[in-house]
């Protein structure tokens, strides 16, 4: 943290952080690009009902596999369900969990790592070497076997994908832990009787909250690929609710009928994904100057 | 080498208890009565007795875990109950397909990713860096499964190039059926190794000896390839095992798109059917194998770097 705030000091007379990352956010063109690429997904995922031109559950038999037509923009899929409507819809699901996840794996491995952390002993033992395993196994590989326990439904999938990325978490805020731990106002605070719940809310959390953060940007467009990946597999979200993965799913299963739901929901997917994956490299370039070009 | 090889053997055993440990407790939290979730709500009380006793359900839980153990120390993983064959048969038939697969994903990826990283790396801030900035950029954010479709729907649908499904038989036919899945995953691949090989050597390029090999008038494609791209194996190493386990699991929707018969198109044939043994069965196997290729990348990195020989 303190190579932070020394590069942090020689920028500016005193600009505070958030100055400084909306000035390396206003100088890349591609971040502002990616940045209005979300809200504009934001918004349509808001908007849904009002946007959305079909219920996108509603099946018709007298107008499946239907090409694109001014009526239907993207095309119906093989049960006469408007693409688009689907697409609109399914984008709650991608931005809500891909919120969501990050958010949930950070309490849990902010806590575990912390845990560990401050505690030490067997108990960091015991942490440490479960994270190392499990951070050994590539996230979608330990969401699928997770997913093939628990089974699918949107609470699940955020169970699923937490349950992948906490080892990442737990492996930061541990580190993080121990090197503030170290501090001299610890120290301090541990001689002068402060209880250790205290100094861990006090002195330890605020100052390990910024890489978790930063972790929690960069695993958004994970969360976001994973759950399409899941659904796609059938594992994530259950038909006939939408969801960009199992629409390209469906997409697959009909490939005769229409392409277009395959390459409108791979679209959607890719470009939020890129925008969310921009972002994050600004937000850790800003943050984390070791990665700074 | 010999040595560290076998402390390395030794030291995965651990590895592999703790993963077949938590493979057990994840099947057996399973929401559910897996009697019922195989035989359905109409089962009989009978029937699903007799699923119990069969799979051993109605053993206390140490014993189940010790005859689980046992199981797969002795190769007997079950029987799938819808396809009635033992469930290590079908894994075997399976398991070729998806190493198959990993092992030329990995080749086309790292055959174009490589020269790629070389091209952006000498060309700082040029027109091919930023080339291969932009595909490292796509890459990350393509899904591989959305890829795969659309190669699919390009070239063996629209074109009738390539097969449509299937994993092929003899060598040929077998290279034939694997190609177009292989360059989906290599699509990534490709991105990260390049990516990564850019940076790496642009680290070394600052380095000394990199400057005397200049100095003493090597030519450029010597001193990229004798002197920087050996320095940088080691983070490519990394690279290499990451990227390997990403394929693996990748594998699993890109199998399903083109409907290869690999492992997982078993295992989420099997998830949906909630035929049990071949969950677990098909769990282990990529479980071990995420182990096994942990191992290799250990085992690449004394091949790479000798002073780690020393150590070792």
């Amino acid at each position: 943290m303190s190579a932070v705030t020394e590069r942090l000091d020689l920028l500016a007379p005193e600009p505070s952080r958030l100055a400084i990352v909306r000035m390396v956010i206003l100088n890349r063109p591609s971040t502002i690009a990616a940045v209005c690429l979300i809200l504009v997904f934001v918004a349509i995922a808001t908007a849904a009902p009002l946007i959305a031109p079909y219920d996108p559950l509603a099946q018709s038999y007298i107008k499946i596999n239907q090409s694109p037509s001014w009526e239907h923009w993207l095309g119906t899929d093989q049960f006469g369900r408007d693409v688009l409507s689907r697409m609109i819809y399914g984008s709650r699901n991608s931005l809500i969990i891909g919120v969501l996840a990050p958010l949930v794996a950070a309490i849990i491995g902010t806590t575990l790592g912390v845990v560990a952390g401050f505690f030490g002993g067997i108990i960091d033992r015991v942490i440490s070497r479960l994270v190392d395993l499990l951070i050994s196994f590539p996230e979608l590989l330990l969401a699928i076997i997770i997913a093939a326990a628990l089974g699918g439904g949107f609470w699940n999938i955020v169970i699923v994908l937490a349950a992948a990325f906490v080892p990442n978490f737990a492996r930061v805020a541990r580190a993080q832990t121990m090197a503030v731990r170290a501090e001299p106002y610890v120290e301090a605070a541990v001689a002068s009787g402060v209880t250790q719940l205290r100094i861990i809310m006090r002195h330890i959390i605020p100052n390990i909250a910024a890489p978790i953060v930063v972790l929690m940007t960069l695993w958004t467009a994970s969360a976001i690929r994973l759950e399409a990946s899941l659904s796609f597999l059938g594992l994530g979200t259950q038909a006939p609710q939408p969801s960009w993965g199992n629409i390209i799913r469906d997409g697959l299963n009909n490939l005769f009928g229409s392409p277009w739901p395959v390459i409108g929901a791979g679209l959607a997917i890719t470009s939020v994904v890129l925008a969310f994956n921009l972002l994050g490299d600004t937000i850790r370039d800003v943050l984390d100057p070791e990665t700074s070009p | 080498m010999g040595h560290f090889l076998l402390r390395r053997l030794f030291d995965a055993v651990p590895t592999v208890l703790l993963v077949l440990t938590l493979v057990f407790a994840a099947m057996r939290i399973l929401p559910g009565d897996p009697a019922l979730a195989a035989l359905g709500d109409n089962a009989l009380p009978e029937q699903l007795a007799a699923f119990r006793e069969q799979f051993g359900l109605n053993q206390p839980l140490w014993r189940q875990y010790l005859d689980f153990l046992g199981g797969v120390l002795t190769f007997d993983l079950g029987r799938s109950l819808l396809h009635s064959r033992p469930v290590l048969e079908m894994l075997a038939h399976a398991l070729p397909f998806t190493i198959e697969l990993t092992i030329v994903a990995t080749f086309i990826g790292v055959t174009i990713g490589v020269p790629l990283g070389v091209l952006a790396a000498t060309r700082r801030n040029r027109l091919p860096d930023s080339g291969v900035r932009l595909f490292s950029l796509v890459g990350y954010a393509v899904p591989d499964f959305y890829l795969g479709a659309l190669l699919l729907i390009t070239f063996s649908l629209n074109l009738g190039l390539f097969p449509i499904s299937g994993g092929g038989e003899g060598f040929w036919d077998r290279m034939y059926h694997v190609l177009l899945p292989a360059i989906t995953l290599a699509f990534l691949k490709a991105a990260f190794i390049g990516k990564l090989t850019r940076t790496s050597l642009l680290e070394v390029f600052g380095k000394d000896y990199v400057r005397t090999a200049r100095a003493k008038g090597a030519r450029e494609g010597r001193v990229i390839y004798r002197h920087a791209l050996r320095n940088a194996l080691l983070p490519l190493t990394t690279g290499l095992g990451i990227s390997l386990l990403a394929t693996l699991s990748g594998s699993v929707a890109v199998e399903l798109v083109f409907n290869r018969p690999g492992i997982g198109t078993l295992l989420i044939g099997a998830i949906s059917e909630r035929d049990y043994a071949v969950i677990q069965g098909g769990i282990i196997v990529f479980a071990l194998l995420v182990v096994f290729v942990n191992l290799l990348i250990d085992l690449l990195y004394i091949a790479v770097d000798p002073r780690l020989r020393v150590q070792a």
